[in-house]
């Protein structure tokens, strides 16, 4: 029985031979560019890239740690001297955001800005001369993609230890239907849906590469629909969020201003706007408005209780001392443009102080 | 003719280029091809388990043609003594459980019926790497009817994760991550390499808040570790992972740091203090604490196992011998009481808080499946095969398996010696290495050493540890009247024995089985090669927190019917005791 399998095996392997002998005569005849592809067996591409990209994806540390709120997220290197990619979250809702690199080095880190309406953020630490992604270099994805997920997701991986790597298709590039009841998030452009279970908690900022490496998009937040319970795996195209990492990266979209700046004499306050926010107990206190008085530039503007005030101008605001601290840049006389968050809506409004007159129209 | 040529050739060039844009169909075929046969060699060898009454189960690997099964001790444990096994041919088998080790989860059953059992290749987990194929066997929500187990595909996302204990005792160390779907009733199935060689043992998932389905996060237990607890589960216990006497902690320089020691631990009379650096254990770089727990989670308590140190920029080079995490009857009662964690029905989907002190989710280990419908619930009978099969004993999963590893170890070594023949008095003498000779002179009653200069007299008394003698030896004297003492009483009128299972030795390459006896309040672990059945140590504890008097045996020759040692060497502590040369070995009647 033995005998005759291994016969079998021969005579299968020979005729194989022949085969392969005349099939890489054909390839040498015609081209020599086939060979390569043959050569390398899938797996060992995966391992390759994987390997590649390692370097590049970073766990960030923050605030949170309460009942299913994570105190961690993943991100993503995009520049040599340490800017990064991530979603903006909670979790960087903290003067103490810590990044760790996939070979265990510890950053305190800055959030050089965000924009809540794509839910993006970047940070940047003190280094140089590390590997990054090259946002020149950026690939467009279609449906049926292959790719690979990378990201910190349940916090499995600490310290030196490697982000977690998922394996999957793009199922189809749909824009997001973005409501409340359905899938409750401010982001309403296309993204890249996926087959595989990538956006888990922690995962956000995490990076969705094609099987060679190149960069695809950026994992965005879990998100459930609440009519059917099922939970959405995608990301964020990396085109999508060019226009806002360049805006921050050029100093809009910033927590942060220039110091040097000359305060007005008499600045703006918030009783002048007729707004009081909600009392100031926490080190960063979220600027939530408590009231807005009635017949006020606040009012008139169309200001309600339990808005959330984001960005003061191109300043975002994180607190309600940061939204005082920039209000001290603004003279009384001039208008404030203020981006408030309204359940999922981001809406600007312009407040125009009283004393200025009546306002045109 | 010439004419048709150009033509011939045209259509050559079509067909060679139509040839080379299917190049990647053929890759991808291929591919295809090979997966396809990995997986029928792979499909073989995994078994669906289940409780005999048909309320839940799980999945195995058959790692032996005897029919051992790995699985996981969640799924086992509820089991009790008796299992229900259902292999790819179609066949249901019984088996008996043999033994558990509750900590990682693991236990070893043994199916009946066959000698010939399809087994998995096992390979070296640690030369896997993240972005490897993968795929996972089993029975997720016991759906094969036909026992045909079902399977599930994806790459590894990570290896070398350590997973904190998910109740009190769990703990998955150096584990594997994977895509491929595991979902309940996966649990204690293989996971296996893209070539169909078996990997790890698919146990724990990361669910969180998502209900009791696979999210794309699951663990396997390394094979590697497992073939560290296979000789010590064969051995029928409730076996205990290890611990270094140590607490080791990350810095922020990147070193993993001793911040507290036991003084009553091995580790310290190696010479382990507070703030030393640790740099290798188990033969691996240590850089974090959580890679010091991975390597501690994979091997069983008892093993004496390299571990190296720096303090003030010197390195040392020490064996460490582990001690068990927990106290037998800590163990005992963990391991026979209730499962730590319920076990849910997949379409909980509860919501836990998370740990004091921790960022990651608890990832919790994975729940039996559903019954199967048709099967009827309520105790059933313990097949006859597997009464024959069972020995109940405090501390044991299966005593029957011990006695049966002690007796292969017994008839491997004295089997066919006689007895009668060796229990007069044993007189051992030669010349010792460095100068001066020595002679032996060792009965049922004492044990004496002569040397030119003095003699040592030793009396087994009521406690056999209370005089060490010689001075400096740990014991050498009691030791060879144990050694004599099992040699010639067996492991009926030793007094206590039992088969520890497999450890490593120094000096030897693999593992070696280990029988201890205990008796008249002092402990002998007795070393033997598992090929030849030669003795190759012994081991003589006087108390549990001092070291042994190390007794190693080799250059076996024959004399008379039996083989017996020409060398003897003796340590104590850090230190060489003395090496006898055995010129004479005569039993006197």
């Amino acid at each position: 029985m033995n005998r005759v399998r291994g016969y079998d095996e021969h005579g299968d392997r020979a005729g194989r031979q022949t085969r392969s002998a005349w099939w890489l005569a054909l390839v040498l005849v015609v081209s020599t560019s086939a060979t390569t592809a043959a050569a390398s067996p899938a797996r060992m591409a995966l391992v390759d890239t994987v390997d590649a990209v390692q370097p590049k994806i970073v766990k960030i540390y923050g605030a949170g740690g309460y009942r299913g709120m994570e105190s961690y997220q993943s991100g993503m290197l995009i520049s040599p001297e340490g800017h990064i990619l991530t979603a903006y979250s909670y979790v960087l809702d903290t003067e103490f955001i810590t990044v760790v690199l996939s070979d265990g080095r510890r950053y305190e880190a800055k959030l050089l800005g965000a924009d809540p309406r794509l839910e993006v953020a970047v940070l940047k630490i003190e280094a140089r001369g590390l590997h990054a992604f090259d946002l020149q270099q950026v690939m467009k994805a279609e449906a049926g993609t292959g790719v690979l997920a990378f990201s910190n997701l349940f916090g499995v991986a600490a310290g030196n230890e490697y982000a977690s790597v998922q394996r999957g298709t793009i199922s189809v590039i749909a824009r997001l239907d973005a409501r409340r009841g359905a899938f409750d998030t401010p982001y309403h452009g296309p993204v890249y849906v996926l087959d595989v279970t990538t956006n888990n908690p922690g995962a956000a900022g995490g990076a969705l590469v094609s099987r060679r490496g190149d960069l695809l998009g950026m994992l965005g937040k879990e998100l459930r629909n609440a009519q059917n319970n099922t939970w959405l795996n995608y990301a964020i195209p990396i085109a999508e969020l060019q226009g806002a990492i360049d805006e921050i990266k050029a100093g809009k979209l910033s927590s942060r201003r220039d110091m040097q700046a000359k305060k007005p004499q008499r600045p703006l306050d918030l009783a002048a706007l007729g707004v009081v926010l909600v009392p100031d107990i926490l080190a960063r206190t979220p600027p939530y408005v408590d009231s807005v008085r009635a017949g006020s530039p606040a009012e008139k503007a169309g200001l309600r209780p339990d808005d959330l005030i984001v960005f003061c101008g191109d300043h975002l605001v994180q607190s309600c001392k940061a939204l005082l601290a920039e209000l001290e840049y603004i003279d009384y006389e001039d208008s404030v443009r203020l981006t408030i968050q309204r359940g999922l809506d981001l809406q600007e409004l312009e407040l125009r102080p009283n004393h200025r007159g009546a306002p045109e129209k | 003719m010439r004419r048709v040529c150009p033509a011939l050739l045209a259509i050559f060039a079509l067909v060679a280029c139509r040839e080379l844009s299917a190049a990647p169909e053929k890759a991808v075929l291929e591919a295809e091809t090979q997966r396809i046969a990995a997986m029928d060699k792979a499909k073989n060898s995994v078994v669906a388990v289940f409780m005999p009454n048909g309320q839940g189960g799980g999945s195995g690997v058959v790692v032996s043609p005897d029919g051992y099964v790995v699985t996981n001790y969640h799924v086992a444990h509820p089991c009790g003594k008796a299992m229900l096994c259902g292999m790819a041919d179609g066949n249901v088998y019984n088996a008996v459980l043999v033994g558990l080790d509750p900590v990682g989860d693991v236990a070893l059953i043994k199916m009946f019926g066959r000698e010939d059992f399809p087994t998995a290749e096992l390979a070296d987990s640690d030369q896997v790497r993240v972005g490897d194929w993968a795929f996972a066997m089993g029975n997720p929500f016991l759906l094969a009817a036909d026992m045909t187990p079902t399977v599930t595909c994806g790459i590894i996302s990570g290896v070398h994760r350590y997973q904190f204990p998910a109740g009190t005792l769990l703990e998955y160390t150096d584990c594997l991550q994977t895509d491929a779907a595991i979902n309940p009733g996966n649990s204690g199935g293989p996971l296996f390499d893209g070539q169909g060689r078996l990997i790890g043992i698919n146990g724990r998932c990361s669910f969180e808040k998502r209900g009791r389905v696979s999210v794309g996060v699951g663990y396997a237990i390394s094979i590697n570790q497992v073939k560290h607890f296979l000789g010590v589960l064969r051995a029928g216990q409730i076996v205990d992972h290890a611990t270094l006497g140590a607490q080791v902690a990350s810095d922020a320089d990147g070193r993993a740091v001793v911040q507290n020691i036991l003084e009553t631990s091995d580790a310290f009379r190696r010479g382990l203090r507070m703030d030393d650096e640790i740099i290798s254990f188990g033969g691996r770089p240590i850089t974090s604490a959580n890679g010091f727990k991975n390597v501690l989670g994979i091997y069983p308590k008892g093993w004496r196992v390299p571990l190296s140190f720096q303090r003030d920029g010197k390195r040392y080079d020490v064996l460490v011998r582990l001690a068990g995490v927990h106290g037998e009857e800590e163990l005992i009662q963990k391991a026979s009481g209730k499962p730590q964690l319920p076990v849910p029905k997949p379409e909980d989907s509860p919501k836990e808080g998370d740990a004091k002190g921790k960022k990651a989710p608890q990832p919790r280990k994975l729940p039996e499946g559903k019954p199967s419908a048709g099967e009827s619930g309520g105790e059933a009978a313990v097949p006859e095969i597997v009464q024959k099969n069972f020995r109940e004993k405090r501390g044991f999963a299966n005593y029957h398996f011990n006695v049966l590893e002690q007796e292969r170890v017994w008839n491997a070594w004295q089997g066919r010696t006689d007895l009668g023949a060796i229990r007069g008095t044993w007189t051992l003498a030669g010349p010792l290495e460095g100068n001066g000779s020595f002679r032996f002179v060792v009965d049922d009653k004492s044990a004496v050493l002569k040397l030119p200069s003095r003699e040592d007299r030793w009396e087994a008394g009521e406690e056999l540890g209370s005089s060490l003698l010689p001075r400096g030896s740990g014991g050498l004297l009691p030791a060879l009247y144990l050694w004599r003492r099992l040699a010639t009483e067996g492991l009926a009128g030793f007094g206590a024995v039992h088969y520890f299972g497999t450890a490593p030795l120094v000096g030897h390459a693999g593992l070696v089985d280990v029988l201890v006896g205990s008796y008249k309040g002092v402990d002998c672990r007795y070393y033997f090669d598992p090929e030849a059945g030669r003795l190759l140590a012994l081991e003589f504890f006087h108390d549990d927190e001092s070291d042994p008097c190390e007794v190693y045996f080799s250059e076996y020759h024959q004399s008379g019917n039996h083989w017996v040692p020409g060398r003897m060497e003796v340590r104590f502590g850090n230190e060489p005791f003395a090496v006898f040369k055995l010129q004479e070995f005569r039993v006197e009647r």
